[in-house]
């Protein structure tokens, strides 16, 4: 291997493995937060290519009537346990963060759709559509189930992921897309050709993380949403409910994974079923950092994204089972060094 | 005068087990109420139902209110404020983190740096300590922290878990002179203790808890000169 094909390679590893760091950066805040390990994280990046690349064809995307069900779902099931508390007064609240904004924001974007607006537009839109889906899935499927162990929460999370990966086949078929990139822009840096797409992953990567830092560092929403993933009984002491905490994880992790979508579409072809790789990859990421450091997921992921690269260039049919085979030492390494963590904290 | 909270005829199961049996418990505005009695009693039992953090059954008024279908987070919100037996503090954040998020419930950010800065007048460790991880604290440390947070609510009224658990006796007394300065700032407490004469010393009123039940009550001046319960609790101190 000379130096040019190395440098290219780390420039490629680099570019997804920022992709996989928004993922597993997500990943980590949701398991932190909600105690679920969301393994449809992937899904929603998957999701939100296929939006776009039915956007860019100024067609409307089968998100919007995914966002329109699980919304009548997720209201209803809200209305239920609303009115069998006898708190009645709540219903406006739940109608319009459950209804009205969701399908609002689908029936906006199936009106723009066919005029396809400019592209900075559908970005918004694919992202604004696909923000709901979570959040919703969370009130529908994880709710009534939120005082479950970890492990009962993770096997409902892979029978979620099945059924999303189901109704992608419904809603998007079964044809890959590839999106155009964001920029035909390109520059080159130590003799590797750096493309515009890949110097906005990363950027979009760095200023996400940086936002989300100062966001956990410096607001009062921030600090309660650590202290929910601290120690949850003494948040709630505090009047932080876990609800309402893990709702606003959801919209972030979904962001994230969405942006990690709209970056990711123009790279490689995506598929219904494409996300369970990407999110598993992050996985991978998160858990060599730990599980519960942001930082050491991004790190993680990075170094899942160039072992990656590299692993292609030996043997590309092999590169998956090459970063998979990496977790076990990752995990035998980590079991050893780590001290356990506990589902409640000791004093 | 009514009464701040009421807890009437309170009962609590674990499965099959009742650890609290009927007991009722009543708190005037800007009392001190200690409920004292043995490991095991059910004391913690009751204050986390007084929370709402376990499901009861019987009656609980606070303010005039009925408490049945208040969930844990809108009593914080109403005023009450637990410091619990085991502190719960939030341990990978720092001091003033911690503290900060005392007062998520009142939604009055512009006062947050105000009343920090009385917290930490209050316990000027705590300020010297303002950047450490709140696991990195002494066991005093930790529950003048679990304190000055529940202090950033603006409580009327708070609940206090066993504040002497595991203290060495110096800090069991700064503690306590905590807890009486508290009557000045307006807050009611309910204090649950082992630490019987320092309690009932410190408290107006005092109930006894064995096996669940209450089985004796009375002015705290009273009960410290009962010679029965000297016998029981106060004997060792």
């Amino acid at each position: 291997m000379t130096f040019d094909i190395a440098a290219i390679l780390a420039v490629d590893g680099i570019a997804s493995g920022a992709i996989y760091a928004l993922v597993a950066i997500g990943t980590v805040l949701l398991f932190s937060v909600t105690r679920v390990m969301f393994v449809p994280f992937g899904d929603l990046a998957a999701f939100t290519a296929l939006t776009l690349a039915a956007l860019d064809d100024g067609k409307t995307p089968g998100t919007v009537n995914l966002v329109i069900a699980l919304a009548v779902l997720a209201f209803a099931m809200e209305a239920l346990a609303l009115v069998r508390a006898g708190k009645m007064k709540m219903l406006p609240r739940a109608a319009l963060f459950y209804l009205v904004i969701p399908i609002a924001v689908a029936l906006a974007v199936r009106l723009l759709a066919p005029a396809t607006p400019p592209l900075p537009v559908r970005l918004i839109m694919a992202l604004a559509l696909i923000v709901p889906v979570a959040p919703l899935l969370d009130r529908i499927v994880f709710r009534p189930v939120a005082d479950a162990p970890v492990l009962v929460l993770l096997i409902i999370a892979v029978a979620l992921h099945f059924a999303l990966v189901g109704l992608g086949l419904l809603f998007f078929g079964p044809e890959g897309v590839r999106t155009q990139p964001l920029t035909s822009w390109s520059t080159e840096i130590l003799g590797a050709m750096v493309s515009g797409q890949t110097v906005c992953i990363v950027i979009a990567a760095v200023a996400l993380s940086a936002l989300l830092y100062v966001g956990f560092e410096f607001t009062l929403t921030g600090k309660a949403l650590r202290a929910t993933s601290s120690n949850r009984t003494g948040a709630r002491l505090m009047g932080v409910r876990p609800a309402r905490a893990g709702t606003i994880a959801y919209v972030l992790s979904s962001i994230l994974a969405g942006v990690s979508g709209l970056l990711i579409a123009p790279v490689n072809t995506i598929f219904y079923d494409s996300g369970f790789l990407i999110g598993l990859k992050a996985f991978v990421g998160a858990i060599i950092g730990g599980l519960h450091s942001y930082p050491g997921a991004a790190i993680g992921a990075v170094i899942v994204g160039l072992l990656e690269s590299f692993a292609s260039f030996a043997s590309s049919s092999l590169k998956d089972v090459i970063v998979f085979s990496v977790l076990v030492p990752i995990l035998v390494w980590r079991s050893l060094v780590s001290v356990h963590i506990e589902e409640e904290d000791e004093e | 005068m009514s009464a701040l909270l009421t807890l009437d005829k309170i009962s609590v199961s674990y499965g099959r087990i009742q650890a609290v049996r009927e007991v009722s418990v009543s708190i005037e505005p800007g009392q001190i109420v200690t409920i004292i009695g043995p490991n095991g009693a059910g004391k913690t039992t009751l204050m986390l139902a007084a929370i709402g953090l376990l499901a009861s059954s019987g009656a609980m008024r606070y303010l005039g209110e009925d408490l049945a279908g208040v969930d844990v987070e809108a009593r914080v919100e109403r005023g009450m404020c637990l410091v619990p037996e085991r502190r719960e503090l939030f341990h990978d954040m720092n001091v003033e983190d911690n503290l900060t998020l005392g007062a998520y419930s009142r939604r009055a950010k512009a006062e947050i740096g105000r009343d920090l800065d009385d917290v930490f007048d209050r316990f000027p460790r705590l300020k010297e300590r303002r950047r450490q991880l709140a696991g990195t604290l002494s066991g005093g440390e930790r529950q003048m922290l679990a304190l000055g947070r529940a202090l950033m609510a603006k409580p009327r009224l708070l609940l206090l878990d066993e504040p002497s658990l595991g203290l060495a006796p110096l800090i069991v007394r700064e503690i306590f002179k905590t807890i009486a300065s508290l009557r000045s700032l307006g807050i009611s407490i309910l204090l649950v203790e082992q630490n019987a004469r320092a309690a009932l010393e410190t408290a107006d009123v005092g109930y006894v808890l064995e096996t669940g039940q209450v089985t004796q009550q009375g002015a705290a001046s009273e009960l410290i000169g009962d010679p029965k319960l000297i016998a029981a609790y106060l004997g060792g101190h």
